[in-house]
């Protein structure tokens, strides 16, 4: 019998295809055995356009996923799980995924944006439909009967009478298939769904909680050595001299190396290499670069403009009606603080070279371009460099792991020995890139009730187009071939608005520079952008003398039912009052609010709407968030319990952001090095959270990382404002900042 | 110098050679005992992700020197507690309740929190007693309300 598109490996590989050589010696732990596991699979292509690079099915019918979206810790894995098990009709456990791994997974892009599932997720959806239907076309032919006589159930194909496993089918064989991503196959109906929509129990926590699971930090190279890097004490600072004998009493010290300003210690143990690092005495110029915190948003208005960028809703010509004589005026100006990401693990890595090859073990989000940082950094070919995803601490963003892993090459480069890097916190708090300060104008004339112009100029860091590549620090410190390049993230989202307003001009000011590194953070840009926004909906909403729902909803474009809905349904939810802000009437020294805020993501896609309530002591200045109320449709869910966690953690870490976080730095270096110099929400802190999810199974499933967490700064500050009458413009919201505003308002 | 040092963990009682007496127990449970549930977080005693139970009491791991710890003190890690096939009562909770997301901190809420339970045995520690107890424990992704429902549950 002949199959149009079943070969075999044997063939695949006669056509020449990659063969990844990677030995490793048994007895490894887990996920180096996964590693090993992958080796097996290395004759597999991994362009985005075939069938095979996203699946494999073994003789025995188990399925292996491929995936370029890696879990950072969000459940995507169970999810991406329950796409393939459902699209493919196979038992859920029968289904493995291995990420990230840029020998044996796609380029899918970097796993941020909220994009594993959207794309990622509908990429490997697309290859199991198809996938599905070849083998549905297979067995037809296998068992004599038309396709749509046959039946599939857990991976078993049946007729009237007989019956054929996937694994009898394709087992050690590929699909040969091409699968077009913008002419994606029909999917299953919404109605036949069984996993999908579920939730289904995360497949990580049994694990996580008893100490099972093998995290980047627990993993372990035979022969490996330990490193630690040694950052100069003021980020421009030049290295002058080293004195090697300062350490020369601790055992185990493998060696110092320096290259350039780049400082590291490899010693044989752990403890050996921090006690070095510790210890180590070295002299540094003097560097004082930074702005002075206290102008921190006087030199971001000061600073050089790239080039302006116009919003995507810019319509009319808001002069005239600004300057339109007898309308009322409304201006304010918003700052949003810088935020570190502040994982709980500090970043770690592994680097191995062996015969001029490199491989690196990192919790990296985007190891397909930490590959080509680091072969631009040593000058290798990219196919000598080869990146293995392991799921580290929770990663919000671009942190410090792809630097992590830069260092450990470097320095397994110096000793010809697998080294491990592992981060101090003060390296992690000190020397990731940071979300960076937002600085925001708002203007607006109203007649009456009427809006009749909106003006917004949004002052952040310019982005390479299409660069997502942050400079790595040890490529920058030792004057090895680094990225030129600046990549905050596409900040620019949602600073255009989703209402109707006859005369709107949005301007994106994107600054040359900003003080530190920056990059991603949760939500970037959508955070700052949207909370400013909706401040500022808030201020004319009051303004106008009018209910902040009722006034949101008047100018939403009417053809938007489902941001008309979000916006319904927290309200009712919330049990919200109609009735203008503030609230005015609380006597005693604690007040409380309700505010509300709305957002449809990057003006395409998810929508959420938010109600927060809170508590405002007057004489102390301090706010209790004790409610929020969310209401969140981001299309078909694939997991609703997977989707709450993510939302609470939204809510619960932009609390955090909004009341409490503020990078300080000197004119030399970031000084909030710990978690007393940076503290975060604890869990006397914690709001109760109340949310109805819309699911949508008909729908595609839009991003849900992120979207919640846009809208939490704006509903806290909207909420200030009704229980106090007092507007509060400058993220992080502290006791002091509350009091100035009051006082300010008195 | 490399000095051994006898440590109970786990019920085991083990050997280990070190070069300095002084080395926080962190360090020999992940380094020389290959152990995964006590987390390397601050090094600073702020965090919690390196929480173990010595003498039934919650120690934070990365700034405890082995020189302070007897012989016979009873080190207790994650993986001492209970594993995915037998877990703890408390793990068994952490898992009904789904309450993990990145899961680097839970080590920490699961040792404070058992710790916590087995010092107030008998009693139901109310919502506020129980956010008090995990107050010094950091959570980054935002699980709180998961972990408080799921101590809740035991």
């Amino acid at each position: 019998m002949t199959n149009t598109f079943i070969h075999s490996r044997r063939d695949l590989l006669k056509g020449g295809a990659l063969v990844v050589g990677f030995s490793l010696t048994s007895g490894v732990p887990g996920v180096l055995a996964q590693a090993a596991g992958q080796t097996a699979a290395a004759a597999k292509p991994v362009a985005l356009t075939e069938v095979d690079t996203f699946l494999v099915i073994d003789a025995k019918g188990a399925v292996t996923v491929y995936s370029g979206k890696v879990d950072l810790g969000t459940g995507v894995k169970t999810a991406l799980t329950q796409i393939v098990a459902d699209e493919l009709d196979v038992a859920f456990n029968t289904v493995a995924i291995v990420q990230g791994d840029t020998a044996t997974t796609p380029d899918q892009g970097p796993t941020f944006g909220s994009l594993s599932i959207q794309i990622g997720g509908m990429q490997i959806r697309n290859a199991a439909a198809l996938a599905r239907a070849a083998l549905i076309e297979e067995a037809a032919k296998r068992l004599n009967a038309k396709p749509e006589e046959l039946t599939i159930e857990n991976g078993v194909i049946s007729g009237k009478t007989q019956k054929v496993g996937f694994g009898q089918l394709i087992g050690g064989k590929t699909f040969n298939l091409k699968v077009d991503h913008a002419k994606p196959p029909k999917w299953k109906d919404a109605k036949d769904f069984k996993i999908v929509g579920k939730s289904i129990p995360r497949l990580d926590i049994p694990d996580k909680v008893t100490g099972k699971f093998t995290y980047m930090h627990d993993v372990r190279v035979p022969g490996m050595l330990h490193g630690r890097v040694v950052r100069p004490p003021a980020i421009g600072a030049k290295l002058e001299s080293v004195d090697e004998a300062s350490i020369k009493a601790i055992p185990g010290i493998v060696k110092i190396v320096r290259e350039g300003n780049f400082l590291g210690v490899v010693a044989q143990s752990e403890w050996g290499a921090i006690k070095a690092a510790n210890q180590l005495k070295a002299t540094w110029s003097k560097w004082e670069g930074l702005p002075e915190q206290a102008k921190l948003y006087e030199h971001v208005r000061a600073s050089k403009i790239a080039k302006d960028e116009p919003g995507a809703t810019n319509v009319g010509n808001t002069k005239e009606a600004m300057d339109k004589e007898g309308s009322k005026k409304l201006r304010a100006t918003y700052d949003f603080a810088i935020h570190t990401h502040g994982s709980i693990g500090p970043s770690c890595a592994i680097a191995e070279f062996k015969d001029g090859k490199l491989t690196s073990w990192s919790a990296s989000q985007m190891t397909h371009h930490l590959q080509k940082q680091l072969a631009r950094m040593l000058a290798l070919p990219v196919e000598n460099v080869r990146c293995i995803y392991v799921e580290g601490s929770g990663c919000y963003g671009r942190n410090g792991h792809e630097d992590a892993a830069a260092d450990a090459a470097l320095l397994a480069k110096a000793v010809g020995k697998p080294v491990r890097v592992q981060w101090s916190r003060a390296d992690e708090h000190g020397w990731d890139p940071k979300g960076p300060p937002t600085l925001i104008d708002m203007r607006a004339a109203m007649d009456g009730a009427n809006v009749t112009a909106w003006e917004s100029e949004f002052f952040i860091p310019q982005q390479t187009p299409n660069m997502f590549f942050v400079p790595l620090v040890a490529a920058t410190l030792s004057g090895l071939p680094a990225d030129e390049t600046i990549s905050p993230g596409n900040i620019f989202q949602n600073s255009a608005i989703p209402y109707k307003f006859a005369n709107i001009n949005t301007i994106n000011h994107r600054l040359e520079t900003t003080p530190l590194r920056p990059s991603w953070i949760r939500t970037p840009g959508r955070m700052q952008n949207t909370y400013a926004n909706e401040c500022f909906m808030d201020e004319l909403a009051a303004a106008a003398g009018e209910d902040p729902v009722a006034f949101r909803r008047r100018v939403i474009d009417p053809a938007d039912k489902r941001g008309l809905e979000v916006l319904d349904r927290v309200a009712a939810l919330a049990k919200w009052e109609n009735r203008a802000s503030p609230k005015r009437g609380d006597s005693g020294d604690v007040v409380t609010g309700r505010g509300v805020s709305y957002c449809k993501y990057e003006l395409v896609r998810t929508y959420i709407a938010v109600v927060a309530e809170v508590e405002v002591r007057k004489t102390t200045g301090e706010i209790r968030v004790t409610r929020f109320y969310v209401a969140h449709d981001c299309g078909q869910i694939i997991n609703p319990d997977g989707l709450k966690n993510q939302i609470e953690g939204n809510v619960i870490q932009t609390v955090s952001r909004t009341l409490i976080e503020e990078l300080k730095f000197s004119r030399s270096a970031v000084t909030s090095v710990d978690w007393v110099s940076y503290p975060i929400l604890t869990f006397p802190q914690v709001p109760q959270i109340v949310m109805e999810l819309i699911d949508r199974p008909s729908e595609k499933p839009w991003g849900a990382g992120e979207p919640s967490a846009a809208v939490v700064p704006s509903a806290i500050s909207n909420a200030v404002f009704d229980a106090t009458g007092v507007r509060l413009r400058s993220v992080p919201y502290t006791p002091e900042k509350v009091k100035a505003a009051m006082r300010g308002s008195a | 110098m490399a000095v051994s040092k006898s440590l109970n963990v786990n019920g085991k009682q083990t050997q280990l050679t070190i070069d300095d007496p002084d080395m926080p127990l962190l360090y020999a449970l992940r380094d020389n005992l290959a152990l995964h549930g006590p987390r390397f977080g601050c090094g600073l005693g702020q965090c919690g992700a390196c929480t173990v139970h010595v003498d039934g009491k919650a120690v934070r791991s990365c700034v405890t020197p082995l020189s302070t710890l007897k012989a016979a003190s009873k080190v207790v890690t994650l993986e001492g507690l209970g594993t995915p096939q037998k877990p703890h009562p408390l793990q068994k909770a952490f898992i009904d309740e789904q309450a993990v997301q990145c899961g680097y901190c839970i080590n920490g809420m699961i040792m404070e929190a058992a710790a916590f339970l087995a010092a107030n045995k008998g009693k139901k520690p109310s919502e506020t007693e129980i956010k008090q107890a995990l107050a010094n424990n950091l959570c980054r992704c935002g699980t709180h309300a998961r972990i408080v429902r799921a101590i809740q549950r035991v």
